[in-house]
């Protein structure tokens, strides 16, 4: 099973070599091989008998991340519709991309993302699912960025990314809670504790960590407006992608963790109000769209809100009728997106207003897309499989149970309205798909292209999914005990059997049905009258605009915020610098009552020592007071000279000696560069005093007094320097302690002395080497 | 003594501080000079003052200063000799090349 994961990679990783050798034939013949053996592959697992398979294969086991793979009815039945519809895409592609498009880029993307989906459905890690579910996110981004010469394209694509990741890192919180609480990654394991984190006090976050990223996902309300974006990308994307698999990964997750989440009162709240809202919210916008694919995302986003509010449901009826409609909106919903590529490709436009009388031209495609887009519109007609689910889901939203109290009883009694509401306007738009390009008056001439009927090969893969329809739509007991009821089972987490019949008798969903039909067909005939009230809902109001005024202001304060601390000047710098460490050094001060002062273990002072610390004092300030400069170098070297003297009087003679050398050369120097500056900058102006600088001076001083006072004052070890002075002649052969430390006890560091000297001599050199170049040349 | 000896680095931290806010190259350069002289007396104030003979040894003396502090010193004095000197020479070459010795003025020019 490991392998049928991994194989959409392996093979990934020689299709680049592929579409270079073999570049008279088209690469997507390869690719297409690929989800038709894993098709193959896992169709031998549907039948009555069916139980779930596990799989254990090592990764970090020390990390208990494991490669669990975990087979049941519903990893089975998105296995297969991932691999299903992956290979008729794949073959669809070949016809609709041209060879002189990047082939090897596009099928590498598609590859690893089909492995990356595979990989979602079937892991049974939690970590390994994120780490696949963020595959898809980036897989997903790079196919929506195919024609990333276009605007548009990068736009969905870093949008998609933007709001898919964010959801995907919730998500990842969401794991790792109850991973941490379970104290295991496996899903089942967790699944099997679910009192422990049912009662756990951080059950409502992990609900909405969850949830934030299945809706993210599954384009729920508000986080569905990257699906119209995601439009840019090649019809076969979208067909695959943004109908078929990617966006039910969200819905699989809800579903993977029903058993545990349903218990919860809130998950029922927010799963069903948003996927409900979800369904009317994109129905009804969908009506609105003139692009045939921005028609098609915004009714993906109704029909997976619709399969969102089953889940919410959690009725035995509503799970079988969520996964049930999972499968039949992946047969419909690829097919439509096919007829809106093949419209695309056959005729150059997608804009609905400039096609129209299609029919004639496009036979065959018009019959698919009326099969597609009237089972779409749940027509009661015993061939269409969208008929069947959408009466189960009228069924489950009618049988709710009104028995509870509070906010769930209000909610459970407007759910049928609005499920009927979202349905009607699911009807107008699939006739307003159909009608509006294949009937009516078109301007044929006006279009880029002379239309005319698509080749065979584009046509197959829509033809068999349409037959999927129709088969389904005839004979629903073939997919029903085999297939269906294993995901709903594997969903609910209990035996779940129900039949699927086309004749209820007049049942509450059955007149819900023909509400719908009626009202929609009335509402389709006069949609040009009532147009208009997308002027007031939801007219200057758009969630587009909310996220690029985010975007836009993100970026534009985060600029601010920038610029307003980085502006370039080193004294801005350094006096943020210095602010932080007086703010940590005073605060830890404070609070720990670090200051303390100790007068009992202090030497005693002579005058002379205080004469030279007031010159050295002096020599201080004059450095700054001085008004020329060669007057403050100068000054500098009293201070240099009066450290010195200090050293004489703390019997440190060796100190002594080198400062003053060191002194003298550093002067030296100070007045050597002075002497070389341009002339043009001789301007002696006093410096400008600046009262923070001198606050910020001042308490930095102040600072390092204290700290010297109190640390002088809490010894709290002896010195180790009487283990140098016992050893200097016997370990050392020497009597100046001083030198044999620096030679001797710790002599590395003298050697790096060394080299830091030599490094700065170097240095100098360099820099002034470089000067006498550049003058000759 | 201690203290006086804290108060009076803490004075040159101040200076050195207050030199390296200013915008010519020459007064930043005086200011780290500042800094570490500031940094040499406020080891060796951390080490025990005047409370014995010079560290080298001598018969019959018992009691020597601490010899640690100023062998760290020695090394520090060395290292920020090494880095002043390079300081100047650079600040030299950033004046000579740029035109001015003000920081403000210094933002980067086309070689970068």
């Amino acid at each position: 099973m490991l392998l049928a994961v991994l194989l959409p990679f392996i093979i990934a990783i020689f299709i680049p070599f592929l579409s270079r050798w073999k570049h008279h034939l088209h690469t997507g013949f390869f690719v297409t091989a690929v989800p038709v053996v894993i098709f193959i592959y896992f169709i031998r697992f549907i039948g009555p008998g069916f139980e779930p398979v596990g799989r254990e294969y090592s990764w970090i086991p020390s990390l208990d991340m494991n490669i669990l793979l975990y087979l049941d009815g519903l990893s089975l039945l998105f296995v297969l519709l991932i691999s299903g519809i992956g290979s008729l895409v794949a073959f669809y592609s070949i016809y609709y991309l041209h060879k002189s498009e990047q082939l090897g880029h596009f099928y590498v993307y598609f590859l690893l993302f089909m492995g990356s989906m595979l990989g979602v459905v079937l892991s049974d890690n939690v970590f390994v699912l994120y780490t696949f579910w963020e595959f898809t996110s980036l897989s997903s981004f790079l196919l929506i960025g195919f024609w990333n010469y276009r605007e548009g394209s990068r736009y969905g694509a870093l949008k998609s990314m933007l709001i898919t990741v964010f959801g995907g890192l919730s998500l990842l919180g969401g794991l790792v809670f109850m991973s941490v609480i379970t104290g295991t990654a496996s899903i089942q394991e967790i699944m099997s504790q679910q009192e422990l984190i049912l009662n756990h006090e951080y059950f409502p976050l992990i609900l909405g960590l969850v949830l934030l990223g299945a809706f993210t996902k599954s384009a729920q309300f508000p986080f569905h407006i990257w699906l119209p974006d995601a439009m840019e990308a090649p019809t076969p994307v979208s067909a695959y992608l943004h109908s078929a698999t990617m966006v039910k990964a969200g819905i699989f997750l809800v579903a993977r963790f029903f058993p545990m989440l349903s218990v919860s009162e809130w998950f029922f709240i927010t799963v069903s109000t948003v996927g409900i809202f979800t369904l009317c919210w994109g129905s009804y916008m969908a009506v609105r769209q003139t692009d045939l694919k921005a028609i098609l995302a915004f009714s993906t986003i109704s029909q997976l809100g619709m399969i969102m509010a089953m889940l919410g449901f959690g009725t035995e009826l509503a799970v079988f009728a969520a996964a049930f409609h999972i499968l039949n909106h992946a047969t419909f919903k690829g097919s439509l997106f096919m007829v809106a590529g093949i419209v695309d490709h056959e005729t150059g436009s997608r804009d609905i207003r400039r096609l129209g009388g299609l029919m004639t031209f496009l036979p065959i495609t018009a019959t698919l897309a009326l099969v597609a887009s009237f089972s779409m519109a749940g027509l009661p007609l015993p061939f269409l499989n969208g008929f069947y689910s959408k009466e189960l889901f009228f069924q489950s939203v009618y049988e709710l149970d009104l028995s509870v109290a509070g906010i769930t009883a209000l909610l459970q009694s407007i759910f049928p309205y609005l499920a009927v509401f979202g349905s009607i306007f699911t009807f107008v738009y699939s006739m307003y798909f159909f009608f509006g390009t294949f009937r009516g008056k078109g301007d044929i001439e006006e279009l880029p292209k002379k239309p005319h009927e698509a080749p065979v090969g584009m046509l197959i893969s829509p033809l068999i999914l349409v037959a999927g329809v129709i088969v389904i739509g005839l004979i629903p007991d073939l997919i029903n005990e085999p297939f269906v009821e294993h995901a709903a089972s594997a969903i609910g987490g209990t035996e779940i059997a129900k039949d699927i019949y086309f004749w209820h008798g007049i049942s509450p969903a059955f007149i819900m049905s023909i509400t719908v039909v009626v009202f929609g067909t009335i509402l389709f005939l006069v949609r040009p009258k009532w147009a208009g009230v997308y002027r007031v809902i939801p007219g200057l109001l758009s969630l587009n605009k909310f996220y690029d005024w985010l975007v836009d202001r993100t970026e534009r304060y985060s600029t601010f915020i920038t610029n307003s601390y980085m502006n370039g000047s080193l004294g801005r710098y350094v006096r943020l610098i210095l602010a932080a460490i007086l703010l940590v050094t005073f605060s830890a001060m404070s609070f720990t009552g670090g200051f303390t002062v100790d007068t009992s273990n202090l030497s005693t002072i002579t005058v002379h020592e205080v004469l030279i610390a007031i010159v050295m004092v002096i020599a201080a300030f004059g450095t700054i007071i001085a008004k020329n400069r060669i007057a403050a170098i100068l000054i500098l070297g009293v201070v240099g000279y009066g450290l010195a003297m200090l050293f004489v009087v703390y019997r440190a003679p060796d100190l002594a000696l080198t400062q003053l050398i060191v002194e003298t050369v550093t002067v030296g120097l100070f007045l050597l560069v002075f002497y070389h500056l341009p002339k043009l900058q001789k301007t002696d102006e006093a410096p400008v005093t600046k009262t923070l600088n001198v606050i910020i001076s001042v308490a930095f001083g102040l600072m390092m007094t204290m700290v010297a006072i109190s640390a002088h004052s809490s010894k709290l070890f002896e010195s180790m320097s009487s283990y140098f002075v016992d050893n200097s002649y016997k370990l050392g052969g020497g009597d100046n302690i001083v030198n044999v430390i620096l030679v001797d006890f710790r002599g590395l560091d003298t050697l790096f002395e060394i080299a830091v000297l030599g490094i700065a001599a170097m240095a100098i050199f360099a820099l002034i080497r470089l000067r006498e170049k550049k003058k000759e040349e | 003594m201690e203290i006086v000896m804290s108060v009076l680095a803490g004075i040159l931290f101040t200076t050195g501080v207050y030199n390296l806010l200013q915008k010519q190259l020459l007064r930043i350069v005086i200011g780290t000079a500042l800094i570490s002289h500031g940094a040499h007396l406020f080891i060796l104030t951390m080490g025990e003052l005047k409370r014995g003979a010079p560290p080298i040894l001598t018969d019959g003396i018992e009691q020597y200063t601490d010899p640690l502090p100023q062998a760290l010193i020695l090394t520090s004095i060395v290292i920020s000799f090494g880095v002043t000197s390079l300081l100047l020479v650079l600040a030299y070459r950033a004046a000579k090349i740029n035109g001015t010795d003000n920081m403000e003025q210094l933002r980067g020019n086309d070689y970068e």
